[in-house]
């Protein structure tokens, strides 16, 4: 069966890179992918007000689409809007009232029956293909890369959708083992990368790029792996811009998993589309050898 | 920092004495008499450094109904990355507290976010989703 998969508006526009990327993975893999058919925004933030359902439909129609196509799991690459789908998938589950007022304000869509599981990539690679599979496959290990992961908020919290412990999550350690890179721990992994405020506060988003990264580099990493597009631009260009407010700062390169997979697996480099970076993530493959071209 | 701060003339929001708290419990469904101020919330918020109230007085002075905390800074940089929520030793959603009191303003018609001020550079440059993030978090 074909893996169904939501793509939302940032890995059509700005992150075509994470799109191209894990395409090419799943393609290594020998797994079928066919993208969502009328799909829409999922409203990247969670409704939060225990009133406002509205807010829940944009999600739901999205899970109700996925049931018209006859699948019980949809994949989505965006940490964003993994959190929404899964969140309103919950709430929906829990509370059936909620579920028929959503239902029938849609009247021209079928009834959300409540069989769709959302799953992100990262999960998918875990547990339905292994990561001792992708370590099998790799053909350039990340061998003398020291590496951070990143994880932000929307993969880990809140917890009943966590795709791993909330607190101390090991999903991409255990990816970056496989993919025989070293792998640097930091207390900042799980702590938010300024959000939404990239547009008003580019300050305060800098800052937290500049608190996250110089911890890491003060522990020896070379370069940071996330999955999540606004985290990749708040660490990559805010950080990139934070080397102008703090003395004696340089950002280090921002790679997403699927990236960082896609050269392991030795994959065609095309699919990363490292031109989209701020900090140059070709330099530092280079440098260590991982990547000839 | 462009922008300024917004004023809210907590007078013109119809909320009678001892409202706010009720309103609040409404909208986010939390209970904020469970919080025994133990600073949790505060200890692990991000942004805490460029807040004026912390997490912890928000809850204290919704209690005690003084409604200049919706003109608190803290309400707007909260960007429900839910980690107060996650660690919070009462369970208490503090995250949906911060929302309950951004849409106590934002229902009364009044925008945190002016669109017009966004450039094309911004609009261009910067991820979709952090956009719809934006309008969801600061426009009613």
């Amino acid at each position: 069966m074909k893996l169904l998969y939501y793509p939302g508006c940032t890995l059509k526009t700005s992150a075509k890179n994470l799109e191209q990327s894990a395409f090419a993975i799943l393609e290594a893999l020998g797994h079928e992918v066919e993208e969502m058919g009328d799909w829409n925004c999922c409203g990247v933030a969670s409704s939060l007000t225990d009133d406002d359902l509205m807010h829940h439909l944009a999600p739901l129609r999205n899970l109700i689409h996925v049931e018209d196509a006859g699948q019980d799991k949809v994949v989505t690459f965006c940490d964003m809007c993994y959190n929404t789908l899964k969140q309103t998938n919950l709430r929906v589950k829990e509370k059936p009232d909620d579920l028929e007022t959503l239902n029938s304000f849609m009247d021209r869509e079928n009834d959300y029956k409540g069989t769709v599981k959302v799953i992100h990539f990262l999960e998918f690679l875990r547990d339905e293909v292994g990561f001792d599979v992708l370590k099998k496959m790799v053909k350039n290990p990340l061998k003398g890369m020291k590496i951070m992961p990143y994880y932000g908020c929307m993969l880990l919290r809140p917890r009943e959708v966590s795709i791993d412990d909330a607190e101390e999550p090991t999903i991409m350690k255990d990816l970056l083992t496989a993919l025989s890179a070293e792998v640097i721990d930091n207390p900042f992994k799980i702590e938010c990368c300024g959000s939404y405020h990239t547009i008003e506060e580019k300050n305060l988003v800098s800052n937290r790029a500049y608190r996250i990264t110089k911890f890491a580099v003060d522990r020896g990493s070379d370069a940071i792996v996330l999955s999540c597009p606004l985290c990749r631009f708040n660490l990559d260009v805010r950080g990139k811009e934070a080397e102008k407010i703090y003395d004696n700062y340089k950002q280090i390169p921002v790679y997403y998993y699927t990236q960082l997979i896609a050269v392991a697996l030795g994959l065609d480099p095309k699919c990363c589309g490292f031109g989209d970076h701020a900090v140059d993530p070709i330099l530092l493959l280079k440098k260590k050898g991982v990547f000839e071209k | 920092m462009k922008k300024q701060e917004a004023i809210v003339d907590v007078n013109s929001l119809n909320l009678k004495k001892g409202d706010l708290v009720k309103e609040v419990e409404e909208l986010c469904g939390e209970n904020l008499f469970g919080c025994y101020q133990c600073g949790t919330c505060s200890a692990g918020c991000p942004f805490i450094e460029d807040m004026d109230l912390s997490p912890d007085e928000v809850i204290r002075y919704v209690i005690l109904d003084r409604k200049e905390v919706l003109n608190s800074k803290t309400i707007w940089l909260c960007a429900a990355c839910y980690t107060c929520a996650e660690r919070c030793p009462r369970d208490i959603n503090i995250t949906k507290i911060m929302e309950a009191l951004r849409q106590i303003i934002l229902r009364k018609n009044i925008d945190r976010t002016n669109l017009t001020d966004i450039s094309k550079e911004e609009k261009e440059s910067i991820p979709q989703l952090a956009f719809v993030c934006l309008f969801r978090k600061n426009v009613g």
